[in-house]
């Protein structure tokens, strides 16, 4: 009777310093290589990842539920044309298309702030994360008018252009970030005071890592409260305000 | 000085030597972004023909950035070795190309001239070589730096040790750094990128790897991989081996980092006089990466691979213990897939080296990028075979503070395999008393009772 092979591979017995860290410690090895098992869970992060960067942004399941509590919507695009060209061309990911900018100067108006739902680098996670936020949020800002934007092949500084269009006080861009492998639905928020063309990152504020593992939609939903009242107050935004994240989450 | 170049009667006009160099370079997003890039192959190889032709000595003749209004220009041109290039100054770009490969130039020709060669003559030269060429040339470079070990040596391949942990939760860092250990992994040193800059978190991090070092007596050193203003506080105040910073190749680019040249002598001076090294004092650490300079919009019209090249001119300066290209963390709006992240690398190494630069390489990728394991690999293997100092071991390749992936603490085992490779001698010693390494350099099974899995 032919014996079964042994398995070759070696465990790593240090598997109880996994409780410290989500780093991929102790995989075990085979020969000089990783596992089979742990390959796989790898591929199948990066397939979550990739597969992250081509999904589309909702646009319509975002602009009907927006239209439902009563709010005016405005469908955008940047100059960029096809995925292939948003990752190459930041530059026109930037500036709204001809459409676009026309469309919104129609409607400029005395809006205090605009939120702008725009794809980025994970349109899932603002399909995902942007309106269970939003409701969190909007109760706490009675008093401010207060309009909404959906933008696709968008980058973050397109919020300028799209607030400068619309003469707002205050734009609040929610965007996916860049796919991580332990984090590829994660949305980051970028706020800024009287946005115009041109402005730097010095000049806005950046709340990042909202999703399931990281800041939830309620801490996400303060932060960005407490931006608004500081920018109206002190009529500004980005380093001028410092924010320390820590205790505000901890109060 | 214009440079024209006919084919089949149609003249190609370039205005300047930036513009020969830009318009040679082989194709990637950056220069295109940063409009260039040649406008069509034809272009491209009138650019080759042309640059083929320029003689060195023009570079010396021809600044790219204005002498007046780059300090880094100023520090290329004043501390060029004339003597050193009388050898080679009678040569084209093209000459220079041939000269390199022919078997006469050995390892110890190359050190010779290291300092003869501009950063835009090294970058000019790699134009018109393929990557077989690339790494010919830099496996005959042998650039050995030392602190508490000795790194870069023929035959051996260090790995930096990279323990990065999402919120710097200290416990989370030492267990990355007692996984990437067993596997045999941080000769060139153990370094952490802080999610946060200060001096409190920083210091605390030093403390805690200092430790590690000295319960374990392992021969090597230990870098948190802050701003140097962040350093320069620390100096007297934690156990500050290394002095690391991101650099660019102009005054602009290093500017959006806050740094100048006189801040990287400050600090260079005061780590000096600490004394910590045992073997030898080249304690500054250097990161650039392909970029960089356009993206701080500060590339004064020059290419991203020759910007690349300008900023060894700023770290060799300075010897350091370890520069790396950070090649493919940049982004596809630069390096768009596996192939322009391949070539990137190679050239970055290529540079470096010949310019007598410890140089090792962050093989790595972001997922928007065009790229996957299977491209690192290849990139991996090639630097391997180019006689790369050190790269990257990070767990299962996955960096999850920084969100992208690297090399991993296997993938310094694999590449020391196939290509018979050896950790820097002192920590390979190490390795061999600690029970993690045999002599063929093949892991042993680390037993539950293993000095290094007790009393974390």
């Amino acid at each position: 009777m032919k014996e079964k092979p042994s398995k070759p591979i070696i465990k790593d017995p240090w598997e109880n310093l996994k409780e410290f860290t989500n780093a991929r410690i102790a995989l075990g090895s085979t020969g000089n290589a990783i596992p089979l098992k742990e390959v796989l869970q790898f591929k199948f992060a990066y397939a979550h990842s990739k597969d992250a960067i081509a999904t589309e942004l909702d646009v319509v399941m975002l602009k009907t539920k927006i239209q439902s509590w009563d709010y005016p919507v405005w469908e955008v695009k940047s100059q960029v044309s096809d995925r292939s060209e948003y990752l190459k061309r930041p530059d026109l990911g930037r500036k709204l298309d001809a459409e676009s900018e026309v469309l919104l100067k129609r409607n400029t108006g005395t809006f205090d702030i605009i939120f702008v739902l725009a794809d980025g680098l994970s349109a899932g996670a603002v399909n995902r994360n942007a309106l269970p936020l939003l409701q969190l949020l909007l109760p706490q800002l009675d008093g401010y008018s207060i309009g909404f934007v959906t933008a696709t092949m968008a980058r973050v500084a397109l919020g300028d252009d799209i607030g400068s269009a619309l003469n707002a006080k205050f734009v609040a861009l929610l965007i996916g970030e860049r796919p991580g492998l332990s984090s590829p639905e994660s949305m980051g928020i970028y706020t800024t005071f009287a946005p115009k063309l041109g402005l730097t990152d010095e000049r806005r504020n950046c709340i990042s890592n909202i999703h399931s593992n990281g800041l939830s939609h309620q801490q996400a939903a303060s932060l960005v409260g407490y931006l608004i009242r500081q920018s109206f107050a002190k009529k500004i935004s980005g380093v001028d305000i410092k924010i320390n994240l820590k205790e505000l989450l901890e109060d | 000085m214009p440079y024209t170049y006919t084919i089949q009667q149609k003249v190609y006009s370039f205005p300047d030597l930036k513009s020969v160099l830009a318009k040679a370079s082989p194709f990637r997003t950056g220069d295109a972004l940063a409009g260039l890039a040649a406008e069509s192959n034809m272009e491209r190889v009138a650019a080759q023909f042309v640059l083929s032709e320029i003689a060195l000595k023009d570079f010396l003749n021809e600044t790219l950035i204005p002498y007046e209004e780059d300090e880094v220009t100023r520090l290329i041109m004043d501390t060029h070795d004339a003597i050193a290039f009388q050898e080679i100054s009678g040569f084209t770009v093209g000459d220079l190309r041939n000269w390199l490969l022919s078997h006469e130039v050995d390892s110890q020709k190359l050190t010779q001239i290291a300092k003869a060669l501009t950063p835009e003559m090294v970058a000019a030269v790699s134009k018109l070589m393929r990557n077989q060429d690339l790494i010919a040339v830099a496996q005959k470079c042998e650039v050995v730096t030392q602190f508490r070990n000795t790194i870069g040596k023929k035959g051996h391949l260090s790995v930096r040790l990279q323990p990065n942990h999402p919120t710097d939760d200290l416990r989370g860092i030492a267990a990355s750094i007692v996984d990437g250990l067993l596997y045999g992994s941080g000769d060139a040193v153990i370094g952490i990128n802080p999610v946060t800059d200060s001096v409190d978190i920083v210091g605390d991090q030093l403390k805690m790897m200092d430790e590690i070092r000295q319960r374990f007596d392992i021969p090597t050193q230990i870098c948190v991989l802050c701003h140097l203003t962040t350093s320069l506080e620390l100096l007297n105040k934690a156990p500050m081996d290394l002095v690391f910073q991101s650099i660019g190749g102009t005054e602009k680019t290093n500017a959006s980092f806050g740094i100048d040249l006189s801040m990287l002598k400050e600090a260079y001076d005061g780590a000096l006089e600490l004394n910590r090294g045992t073997l030898g004092n080249n304690l500054m650490y250097f990161e650039t990466g392909q970029g960089s300079s356009l993206s701080a919009n500060a590339h004064w019209g020059v290419d991203q691979q020759t910007c690349e090249a300008r900023a060894y001119a700023v770290a060799r300066h300075f010897n350091p213990l370890l520069v790396n290209s950070v090649v493919g963390f940049i982004g596809p709006e630069y390096l768009y897939d596996g192939k322009q992240i391949t070539r990137a690398g190679l050239e970055d190494h290529f540079c470096g080296k010949l310019m007598g630069l410890p140089m090792g390489m962050d093989v790595c990728y972001t997922n928007h990028a065009e790229a996957d394991q299977d491209d690192m690999d290849n990139l991996l293997t090639l630097l391997g075979v180019a006689g790369c100092n050190f790269i990257m071991g990070v767990p299962g390749s996955d960096d999850v503070m920084l969100n992208y992936q690297s090399t991993s603490f296997h993938d310094a085992l694999y590449v020391r395999k196939v290509l018979n490779k050896r950790p820097a001698p002192e920590f390979e010693t190490w390795l061999h008393n600690m029970g993690v390494l045999d002599d063929t350099g093949n892991r042993l099974a680390v037993e539950p009772s293993h000095r290094l899995l007790k009393n974390l």
